[in-house]
Formats: C-alpha cells, structure tokens, sequence
C-alpha cells in the first residue's frame, strides 16, 4: 500500500507544474493542457484521500471533475478556435484589449 | 386717470417703448417719443399745478401762503397683517415744487439731449433710460409713504448707474459707473436701516403720520438720534456730501445732459428733499440737526476748493453742483427748510444751465473737456457764453440781477438767524471761492486766445432750452416762490422778519460775491501768467494738488476700502473651501490610476495574482487554525 503523504506530493508536484505552465506559457493550447493538469491533481487528490479512509466520496469527486474537465476543455477548445480564426494566432500576451 | 398720476405714467411708458423697441426705432422716432412723453408729463404736471393753485390757501403767520394739498390712492401695494403700504401719491407744496422742477426742467433736458445726442449709436437706450429716471424721480417725491419713496430712490440710483455707464466701451466710464452706484448704495443701506427703525418706533411708514407723530419719538433718546444719523446718511450719499461725495465728480463720465438732468437738477437733491420732508424727525434730535449743518458747511468749503483746481469743464461744475448741495444742507442745519428748498429750484435752473451750456461747449470744441485747451469761444457760440455768464453769475450769487443771490442770500441770513456762526462764516467763505472758480471757468473757455478750432451750433432745440433757463436763472426766476409754507415749519429768519441786520448781513454777502469776482477777474483775466506762474512754486503746486485731487478723498478710500476689498476678492477667487473638497476627487483619481495599472488586460499576470492571492489567503486560514488549536491546547 502507498502512503498517502507520496501520493499527496506526487499530487502536489502535478499541481504546480500545470499551474507553472498556466504562468509561464502564452500559447493558448498549452495553457488549457495545463489547466487539464491542474485538475487531475486535485482529482488525484480525492482519489488518494478517499482510499486513506476507504471512503466513496473520493471516487465521486474525481467522476465529477472528470465531467467537469471535459465540458472545460469543450468550451475552450471552442473559445481557441474563434481566437485562431479571428487572429490567426494563440498569443495570450497579445490580446490585451481589455486593458483598463 | 388723474393729471397726477399721469406725470409719471407718461414717462414709464416712453421708457417701456423704447426699452422694448429699442433697435427698431429710428432717431425720429426714439426722439417723439422720448421727448414727447417728457413732455406730456410736464403738461399733466402743469395741470396738477393749476388744481394745486385752485385748492384753499393754507392760512399762516405771515399771511396767505402755500395750498392744501391732496393724496390719491391708486392702489394697495402689499399687505402683511397690519403694514399695508400703498401705491398712493401725496402732492403738497413741497412735492408740487420738486414735481415742477422735475417735469420743467427735465422737459428742457430732454429737448437739449435729442440735439446733444443726435447721432450718436443707441439713441434710442439713452432716452429709455431717460424716462425711467424721471419717471422714478417723481415716484420718489410723490410717495406718500416712505416704501414707495425708496422704491423711486433705488430707481434713480439704477437709472444714474446706467447712465454714467452710457459709453461702456470705454473702461473708465463702467468703474466711474460702479464707483456711483456703491457709494450711494452705502447710503441706500443707511437709509433702509433709518427706515426700519423708524417703523419700529412708529408702526407706520406713511410720511403723514410719521410727520405728525415724529413727537412720540423720545426727544434725543438714542434711538431717535439713531434713526436720524441713518436717515442723513442716506441723504449724503444721494446728495455727495463729506464722506460720501466722492462718487459725484467721477459721475461726470455720462453724456452731458444726464450730468445736468441727474447730477446737477434732480437726483443729488433727493437727499435734501428727504430732510426736508422728514424734518420733524430731525428736530426731535438736534445734534444730528446741527450734524446736518456741519457737514454741509465743511463739504462746501472743500469742494469750492476742489473747483478751483480742476480742469476739466464738467468736473469744475461737479465740484461746484457738490458745493451748492452743502448751501441746502446748511439752510437745513440751521432749520431754514424754506430756504433750503429754494435753493434747490434755483440751483436747479441755473446749474442745469451750466451743464447744457458745457455740454454745447463740449461739442462745439470736438469732445473737448480740458479748459486748458479752450479759449476765445465768446465770439463764437454767443448765447453758449451768455448762458455761462447769467448761469455763472447765479452760482456767484451776483446781487440782483440773477436767481442765485435770492436763494444764498436767504440761506446766509437763516444761517445768523439761527444763531449758527460758523455756518454763516463758511457760507461767506464759500461764497468767496464760488465767484472765483466762476470767473475762472469763464475765463479759460471764453476769453483769451483761441486754443481749439471750434465750430458754431445752431437749431431750436439747443437753443430754447437754453434761453428758458437762461431766463429762469435771472432775477426773474426768484419771483416763483415755492409754496411750502404751509408743509414745512418756519424758520428762524421768517420768524424775526424784518430786522436791521438783515441789510447788513445782505450787503456783507454782495460785497463778497463782488469782491469773489473782482479777485477771480484779477487772477485769470489781467494777470493769468503769473497765477499760472503761482501754481509750479511749491506751495502752489502743492495746493494745487491737494485740490485737484479732492483732498485725497479718493485715495484714502482706495486704500480703506478698494484695495483690502481686491485682495479679499482675489483669495476667495481661489476658493479656498472648494479646494479643501477637491482632496476627495484626487483621491478617487489616485484610487482609478493604481487600479487601472494592476488590469494590464494581460492573462498571465491575472493568473499570478489571483494564484499569490490565493496563497496569501490560505496562508492567513492557517495562522488562525494554528492559533485556534493552540489555544484551545494551551
């Protein structure tokens, strides 16, 4: 049986490297690529849990982020093609028309 | 409508139309009806005269004199619980007089002012002002109550505002303006203050009751001192006495006839009709009664001084207009209201004259008002010359022959009747300086070389303005007796009659006048160089000075009053308060630009900040965690 502290910070480890892609890339694909790992950490993290107290819930949670990432990345993957479209790139940094 | 109410009515209209046409009307027109509304008044005003004469003499001491007279009520102007002022007019001897100065004289300069102004742009605004004046003049002596006195007073004070200001294109004739209109306007606040009290004390601001009820005021209480001091401060404002008569000769800035018409006829006068009238509160305080005096002499004797050195035309007959003014205050320190009311109609005639004659001077040299300049007219505008030297021989009061002796003489002998010897003594010396400055103006304009090209005049209403005056300004002219005995009470001198001193007193007077002219002859027709020479030594220059400065009047009040009033004006101008406010607007800008900077509209740094803020939360969630469970270990 793994403890839960390794799967923890195997989980913790993921988390931060999506969230270091998400502040460090400025293409936009990479970017939800990233987000996608962000939440299967948070979803490892359920799983782990659930398993230390042989609980459920931990498999529920993880469906429901499961669900939950596929409608996010419909949606961005969407939101990426009207950009490709519109501005025949995926720079983040160049979009800034909202700038206040 | 009753002859009465139509002396006013007449003139309000012509204002109404040409204030409302203005533009629209040709010269022509703005002419009839300017002039023709004056002169409607002055029939109305003749046949209120003839029913005036119709009514029953008022009996007196000396014998028949004066008529009762009337009040007509028009309608009620306000009602506020018991005070309810009318639009009433009251006509008495005293107004009668006024009224046909008023209407006469003011009929003759409006006849002189179409000539005057012929030509000139905005004819039609001149005459609008015009009728509003006299129409507010005759609302003013007319009043039977003090409320609708004020309201003609205020009314000629506008009317003298917009007419110093007539050529407003130029910058020194709006501050002259502005200098006139809030000096009197100090008196105007005594005056309202006056009026207050008095309502205070007596209930009523109808002159008839508060003439018959003056009584009931405590003889010589403060209160009553009080409400006399306000009331004369009004007066010398209207009337340019010490210490409000510097606004007068900077007055001079309007067209000639309004300078004769308001500042020299009617208008400054207000102020002696006002004592005169409410002469029953000043006697029940003699010593603003003797004040009145004291003021009359001393601005008389300065401002005769002020005349002589002067060299503009208007401004020597401003200073002299100033001066004869202090004669009628005098005549009303000394208790001589007759006398004082009698000067005011001869002053009226011949000063009217003067300043008619100086206005067809003016124009005569091109616009020229330095006598400096001017010399050797009496060949070329003859009648302008006769109406100077009949005018100027009433303002020097020339025994017999002119209207002007009558009227001073009176107020000399009142003034040593009524045993007030410094009085008298000023009124002498100022007499002296009179017939100086008189044969002074002469001489300049009408003897010695010619120094302007100077062209004729001519046409019948420049001319018969100026022969009726010049007619009226002679002994002649005395032969029209006011009939105010019957309104004002008798004087000192009336009551003493005839008396040996009398004659003494007559022919002192004469020999000074005369001995005026003769000096006054000397110094500026046969020896001219060598008064002229007199003025560069340093006692003459420094007179000279003083003199045509008016005696630093004017600059003690710029300093006093002006001056702390600009810099007053110019910190507020900054608006301090506001700026206090404006710390909340530059707070919210600061609070935007700070704001504005952290939404870069860059996502990235969204993402940081929203991941450190995140941190910083869970951070703090922790402390209090650890906290909690320390406490609740410990």
């Amino acid at each position: 049986m793994i403890p839960m502290e390794h799967g923890l910070i195997v989980a913790l480890l993921m988390f931060i490297m999506g969230f270091m892609g998400l502040m460090a890339r400025r293409n936009l694909i990479f970017m939800l690529m990233s987000l996608e790992v962000m939440m299967n950490a948070a979803a490892l993290a359920f799983v782990v849990a659930g398993s230390r107290w042989v609980q459920p819930d931990g498999q529920v949670m993880f469906i429901l982020i499961l669900t939950l990432a596929a409608c996010e990345a419909s949606i961005g993957l969407a939101l990426v093609l009207q950009m490709y479209r519109r501005f025949q790139h995926l720079d983040v940094d160049a979009l800034r028309e909202l700038r206040g | 409508m009753s002859a009465l109410a139509l002396t006013f009515i007449f003139p309000l209209i012509g204002f109404l139309l040409l204030a409302f046409g203005r533009d629209h009307w040709s010269e022509m027109m703005a002419r009839l009806i300017g002039v023709g509304s004056m002169a409607l008044s002055a029939l109305s005003a003749l046949m209120v005269g003839m029913q005036f004469a119709a009514q029953p003499a008022i009996q007196t001491a000396v014998g028949p004199m004066g008529h009762q007279g009337w009040t007509e009520h028009l309608w009620t102007w306000m009602r506020i619980g018991d005070f309810a002022p009318g639009f009433n007019l009251h006509l008495d001897g005293l107004s009668m007089t006024l009224l046909g100065v008023i209407t006469g004289v003011g009929f003759l300069i409006h006849l002189f002012a179409s000539w005057y102004m012929h030509g000139e742009a905005q004819y039609a605004r001149f005459f609008s002002y015009m009728n509003l004046f006299v129409a507010s003049m005759i609302l003013l002596v007319l009043a039977d109550n003090l409320l609708l006195m004020y309201l003609g007073w205020e009314g000629v004070g506008i009317c003298s505002y917009l007419l110093i200001g007539f050529y407003y294109q130029e910058r020194a004739n709006g501050r002259a303006a502005l200098k006139a209109f809030t000096v009197t306007r100090v008196g105007d606040v005594f005056l309202a203050i006056g009026l207050f009290l008095l309502f205070r004390e007596l209930g009523t601001l109808n002159m008839a009751e508060i003439i018959q009820r003056a009584r009931e005021l405590d003889f010589n209480s403060t209160t009553t001192q009080l409400i006399a001091l306000m009331l004369l401060g009004g007066a010398v404002g209207k009337s340019a006495q010490l210490p409000l008569q510097t606004w007068l000769a900077d007055a001079m800035a309007g067209p000639t006839p309004v300078s004769a018409l308001i500042h020299a006829a009617t208008m400054v006068t207000a102020g002696v009709y006002l004592i005169a009238r409410l002469h029953p509160v000043f006697l029940q305080a003699p010593p603003v009664h003797e004040l009145v005096g004291y003021i009359g002499a001393v601005t008389l004797v300065i401002a005769g001084i002020c005349a002589l050195a002067q060299t503009d035309i208007k401004r020597v007959l401003a200073y002299s207009t100033m001066s004869q003014l202090g004669y009628m205050f005098v005549a009303l320190g000394a208790g001589a209201w007759s006398a004082a009311i009698f000067h005011l109609m001869t002053h009226a005639f011949f000063k009217a004259l003067l300043f008619l004659a100086s206005g067809a001077v003016i124009l005569a040299c091109h616009h020229e008002q330095n006598i400096m300049r001017m010399g050797g007219l009496r060949k070329r505008i003859p009648l302008v010359f006769w109406s100077f030297v009949v005018g100027g021989g009433a303002l020097a009061a020339l025994p017999f022959l002119t209207v002007g002796f009558y009227s001073k003489d009176a107020i000399l002998w009142e003034s040593w009747a009524a045993d007030k010897p410094f009085l008298f003594w000023a009124g002498l010396f100022g007499a002296f300086l009179t017939a100086i400055y008189t044969v002074r103006l002469i001489a300049y304009v009408f003897f010695g070389p010619e120094r302007t090209e100077a062209h004729g005049l001519r046409g019948i209403s420049y001319q018969l303005p100026l022969i009726v005056l010049l007619v009226l300004s002679t002994g002649l002219g005395a032969l029209i007796h006011p009939p105010v005995a019957g309104v004002l009470p008798m004087s000192a001198g009336e009551r003493l009659h005839e008396s040996p001193i009398r004659h003494t007193i007559e022919i002192g007077s004469m020999i000074v006048a005369l001995a005026g002219l003769a000096v006054g002859a000397l110094l500026f027709m046969r020896r001219r160089q060598q008064t002229e020479r007199m003025a560069y030594t340093p006692a003459g220059s420094a007179l000279w000075v003083m003199g045509n400065r008016a005696f630093g009047f004017d600059a003690l009040y710029d300093l006093i009053f002006v001056k702390p009033f600009n810099a007053i004006a110019r910190l507020l101008g900054r608006d301090p308060v506001d700026r206090t406010w404006n710390i909340v607007p530059g707070l919210a800008n600061l609070g935007h630009r700070a704001g504005t900077y952290f939404q870069g509209g860059g996502l990235r740094g969204y993402v940081a900040s929203t991941a450190f803020g995140i941190v910083i939360t869970l951070m703090i969630l922790a402390a209090w965690q650890l906290a909690i469970m320390a406490h609740v270990g410990g």
